[in-house]
């Protein structure tokens, strides 16, 4: 399978200088321009078409959620049937303490877990309560689920595309 | 952390503007300088209250891939397996978890290509079975964070 470029070099030389952050400077869009070696409104047109086609999820402020106190961390993982898991888990990712909300493969018989729900919690109690909610949410389509907490982060590097 | 903090922690964590003055028109709304915003702003990264300011990037549509995949390790090679895996560049965050399945981690590769190459080659690096978790749907990315 091969992937068809959805970028060009322009696109690849403001994501270059944008990836790591906006600039601080009263006119951010002029500063990645003069970086990019494109004009200002190349910028911002090209910017506005990433955020309308989804390139874009975003822009502003990525909160460090461990800074503001959100210390636990679980990935719940679900056993629910194939044919509901769509329903189910738009549902589940309306709930605001879910943060991504995935169906992923199976690995029978020891991996039974099709959809992965991270939420996020001050402690462990309060992850536990938010995978009860799930839990209820579910109902008879919940044929077992667990919490895997996180214990230790053994990298964390932004995504990055190579310059 | 002020008022000021948590008001702009909670209300820039998306929509920030595409235009000439950008600050200065996000600033007015909290009744601050453009001076004081951006201020405000690097001091928050500098305290690592924020993490990133700026354009989040969705991988795949960019063509990239972004996956995650999980190992199961006894805990004696755990550090080894460890030393391997993170010394990858493909590998953007790596977690252990307290479960049989107890590391887990997220490849960002250019291409689907380079993805299955980076897999196969924690395999052979590590001795380990490597189990592919991508995602077959995604039914919601993004949380708000209340500050």
């Amino acid at each position: 399978m091969k992937s068809k470029p959805l970028i060009d070099d322009i696109d690849r030389r403001i994501i270059l200088a944008t990836q790591s952050g906006l600039p601080l400077e009263p006119q951010p869009y002029h500063a990645v321009a003069r970086e990019a070696g494109i004009s200002p409104e190349e910028v911002m047109t090209r910017m506005r078409r990433m955020l309308e086609t989804g390139m874009i999820r975003r822009i502003g402020a990525v909160p460090n959620h461990y800074a503001l106190g959100y210390k636990a961390n679980g990935m719940t993982v679900w056993n629910v049937p194939d044919e509901q898991v769509d329903e189910l888990g738009r549902r589940v990712g309306a709930l605001e303490f879910v943060s991504h909300c995935y169906q992923r493969p199976r690995y029978l018989p020891e991996w039974p877990y099709n959809f992965f729900a991270m939420v996020h919690g001050h402690d462990r109690g309060e992850v536990e309560q938010q995978a009860q909610q799930i839990a209820d949410l579910l109902g008879d389509a919940d044929r077992g689920h667990e919490i895997l907490y996180s214990t230790r982060i053994l990298k964390k590097t932004g995504l990055r595309i190579g310059g | 952390m002020d008022q000021l903090d948590r008001a702009i922690i909670n209300g820039l964590q998306g929509g920030f503007p595409i235009c000439e003055h950008p600050y200065a028109g996000m600033a007015a709304q909290f009744g601050i300088t453009e001076q004081t915003l951006i201020a405000r702003i690097d001091s928050l990264l500098q305290r690592k209250i924020l993490s990133r300011f700026g354009p989040m990037y969705h991988a795949e549509r960019l063509g990239g891939s972004l996956s995650l995949a999980a190992m199961k390790l006894p805990e004696e090679d755990f550090g080894r397996v460890a030393e391997i895996v993170n010394a990858m560049p493909e590998i953007a965050h790596n977690y252990a978890r307290d479960h049989q399945f107890n590391m887990w981690f997220v490849l960002a590769t250019e291409t689907p290509q380079a993805h299955a190459d980076a897999l196969k080659k924690i395999e052979q690096d590590t001795g380990y079975a490597v189990y592919d978790m991508p995602k077959i749907k995604e039914y919601f990315v993004g949380l708000h964070f209340k500050a």
